[in-house]
């Protein structure tokens, strides 16, 4: 794997998106009581939900929990099948494969999980982990070049491959999870699904960890779907961000436009919510503060799913202009701020 | 948050609205020794240690701090660092099993060494505890409303049954929890997390105690409500003119709450200073890599993080010498010497290194001192028996030349330091 000069990172426009998810829904049924468990409803995780990932690009998804990223991440692999929608990878469609036909396809996308303390097994020593990929998929032609190959990957994550006889115990948590990303690059993927991947590390081991995904993005031209709550860390890495609230994306720009100038009135409260680890600055501040939790995906509000805790809704619209928020569910779309946002009253306001 | 005006010592200033119970309820909170005019909290030299299979392990090593009235004191460091077990000792609730030593004085009483109902007319009168996880803190098979009035209760015995649900709603309806007369019936599984969060805050208040220790109390919350509990919090101490001990490892919460702040590291502070003086010019490497390693919302350049490489050192069998030394890039010989006192760098501004000067040079800017790298290949020092607790890193390992862990018959440990040619930094260019 050499490793050619990093290419410019705003792809977005010039090139067909690597990854499309167009009205992506992954219900979970609830199950009544009876004997007979008849459904009756359903957990609306993620309910029309459209994304591009371009290649190169670092795409942010950021939501509180429960909002249906991480079950997005899952439906995009397949590895909890979509109910509903469509994701094509480079133009082939993945929603309703089933596990044969998805196994040539792993190869290109692939995931690194939240938990590095779970996602690897403990009783197989590193090399045995990172080796797994190669022989499952059949990828080296002998026993020299598997060693070769997984001694490279363990370098390439900023491991030293003499360790690769030990176990998973033995390492701290941000190895663990350097561990999971050698085993994900195993294969040489196009696109990467980042779960979270360094909310389970301490600060100072994280920043190393998102050092290191930047490196192999600008070496191995990856694209990264990078999902987390922590948008101090996404605005670090991502080229674009997307927020989703209750299953849906409400907003999403190119990172600093989303930072600078956010408009829909959640991205506004989420940003505003951040404290910022500078004391005059964050003393200064004047912080919006969102009523209340997020709602049951199971019962959603109607129209717009944030009215309910909408600051904008609760203080600034006149009962008529309520109106449309509570019939009409607003649609993911250019009002005017220059990007896409689903409120029917955007404004951009800066908050940072 | 706004920064709190300094509450007068003593007499909370706008808490007449809370005034069901007797004003002077010292009373409760009086063990022998009690002296309004002795400073509110002190720590000295506070060192905790568990036996374990092991060895002994030492989480807590001599920690000493001073809380004022109206003061909030922020407790920062890394998992495992001894924030908590510090507040729990302040408590009183670690395990009989924990050998504490050291003192904790609360208005000139001696907390340390008390019996368990000694310390019950301290706790939640005199110092009241948050913790971090509201799911496990409220008991699930009363209603909030009788775990309130049980806390009024047990401090005032002569309180009717009437007056104490008439107080349990009145703190539900402070801490913001809407319709407080219908939820007091409710069961704590029937709030959301950050329900239950103002909840164990109305009962953390409910006493009108001197002192709130908060123990991680937003870390297990969407950023959205933490912002909510912040508020919360900041009218707690507003109601009882407490002051607070606020432990967290979000540098971003103290930094708009703190009025002074304590890193600790490796069980022990390694830099105490007011809020301005730990972020803008911290003076102790570590506290230095923190700040580095941190990604900023507010900031639009791409800036390198500079990682802090390594982890913590085992608190079985600590080698001689500054705990941060291996991980430290300032390191020098001097450090395996002895480990650092806490000395004065500044006014209320201490830190326990002996290399400060080079420190101070910084100026708060990490990449002065700290590398950007993205290496990481130093094994975590508990891969390692007890007897061998140091791990080479920079070569000063001279001590650590004990055989690797019974299962291992590979390689030995390399000393190799982070950013040698066999790894991959992907800053070559």
């Amino acid at each position: 794997m050499s490793a050619p000069a990093a290419e410019s990172h705003s792809v977005v426009g010039t090139r067909e998106p690597i990854l499309t998810v167009r009205g992506l829904e992954k219900h979970f049924p609830i199950r009544g009581g009876g004997l007979i468990r008849r459904t009756v409803g359903a957990v609306r995780a993620v309910d029309g939900l459209d994304l591009d990932l371009y290649p190169g690009e670092v795409l942010g998804l950021v939501g509180e929990s429960g909002c249906g990223k991480s079950t997005t991440g899952r439906a995009i692999l397949n590895l909890q099948p979509a109910t509903g929608g469509s994701v094509r990878f480079q133009g082939r469609e993945i929603v309703g494969l089933n596990r044969g036909q998805m196994r040539p396809l792993r190869r290109d996308i692939q995931i690194v999980f939240q938990d590095p303390y779970a996602s690897l097994n403990p009783r197989l020593p590193v090399f045995d982990i990172v080796a797994e990929p190669l022989i499952i998929h059949n990828l080296t032609k002998n026993d020299k070049d598997l060693r070769r190959r997984v001694r490279e990957l363990v370098e390439m994550v900023g491991l030293n491959p003499e360790h690769t006889n030990r176990y998973p115990a033995e390492f701290s948590g941000g190895q663990r999870q350097r561990i999971g990303i050698a085993r994900a690059l195993a294969l040489e993927p196009k696109v990467l699904v980042l779960d979270e991947p360094v909310s389970a590390l301490d600060v100072s081991i994280q920043a190393g960890v998102i050092n290191l995904l930047e490196d192999l993005r600008d070496r191995l031209h990856l694209s990264y779907l990078f999902i987390a709550h922590d948008l101090s860390v996404v605005r670090h890495i991502s080229d674009r961000v997307a927020v989703m609230y209750l299953g849906r994306i409400i907003e999403v720009a190119d990172r600093d436009e989303l930072f600078d100038h956010p408009a829909h009135p959640y991205t506004q409260a989420l940003l505003s919510a951040i404290p910022l680890p500078d004391p005059r600055r964050e003393r200064e501040r004047q912080r919006i503060i969102i009523t209340g939790d997020v709602p049951s995906p199971a019962n959603p509000p109607s129209g717009c799913r944030f009215r309910t805790r909408c600051q904008k809704f609760a203080g600034e619209l006149t009962d008529a202009q309520r109106r449309l928020c509570i019939d009409v569910e607003p649609q993911l779309e250019d009002r005017g701020a220059g990007h896409p946002n689903a409120c029917h009253y955007a404004e951009v306001t800066q908050i940072l | 948050m706004s920064p709190r005006e300094n509450p007068d010592s003593g007499m909370p200033g706008g808490a007449t609205s809370v005034g069901t119970l007797e004003p002077g309820a010292a009373a409760s909170r009086s063990l022998p020794g009690y002296d309004p005019s002795a400073p509110l909290l002190e720590v000295g030299d506070l060192h905790v240690s568990f036996p374990t299979g092991d060895g002994l392990v030492h989480a807590v090593r001599g920690v000493t701090y001073r809380l004022s009235s109206g003061e909030v004191l922020g407790i920062v460091g890394e998992s495992g660092s001894g924030k908590s077990v510090t507040s729990l000792a302040v408590m009183g609730l670690l395990p009989a099993s924990a050998e504490v030593s050291g003192s904790i004085r609360y208005r000139g009483q001696e907390l340390l060494g008390r019996s368990d109902k000694d310390m019950s007319r301290v706790r939640g009168k005199g110092v009241s505890m948050i913790f971090q996880d509201p799911m496990t803190s409220l008991d699930p098979v009363y209603r909030v409303g009788f775990q309130i009035e049980e806390t009024l209760r047990s401090h005032d015995r002569k309180l009717s049954g009437k007056a104490a649900s008439a107080r349990a709603v009145e703190l539900l309806e402070m801490v913001g929890i809407p319709n407080a007369a219908g939820r007091v019936r409710s069961y704590p599984h029937e709030f959301s997390g950050g329900m239950r969060q103002r909840v164990v805050i109305a009962i953390a208040m409910a006493n009108q105690p001197d002192v709130i220790i908060a123990d991680e109390p937003t870390t297990a919350l969407d950023v959205t409500v933490q912002a909510q509990i912040l508020e919360v919090l900041d009218t707690a101490l507003e109601e009882t003119g407490a002051a607070m001990v606020l432990i967290t490892h979000d540098l971003g919460v103290v930094a708009g709450v703190a009025d002074r702040v304590l890193v600790m590291y490796a069980g022990r502070p390694v830099e105490i200073g007011s809020v301005e003086d730990i972020y803008y010019e911290p003076r102790m490497p570590y506290t230095l890599g923190l700040l580095g390693s941190l990604p900023r919302v507010d900031s639009g350049g791409r800036e390198r993080l500079t990682p802090i490489v390594g982890s913590p050192p085992s608190l079985v069998n600590m080698p001689p010498g500054c705990p941060f030394g291996p991980r430290c890039p300032l390191h020098i010989e001097d450090c395996d010497k002895a480990e650092p006192p806490l000395i004065d760098v500044g006014r209320g501004h201490r830190a326990a290194c002996i290399r400060t000067d080079v420190v101070a040079k910084a100026h708060g800017d990490a990449t002065y001192v700290f590398d950007e790298t993205s290496t990481d290949d130093v094994l975590a020092e508990e891969a390692y028996p007890a007897e061998v607790a140091v791990s080479g890193e920079a070569g000063h390992d001279a001590e650590a030349s004990g055989s690797p862990p019974p299962s291992q018959t590979g390689p030995t440990v390399s000393t190799q330091r982070a950013g040698s040619p066999t790894t991959v930094t992907g800053e070559q260019s």
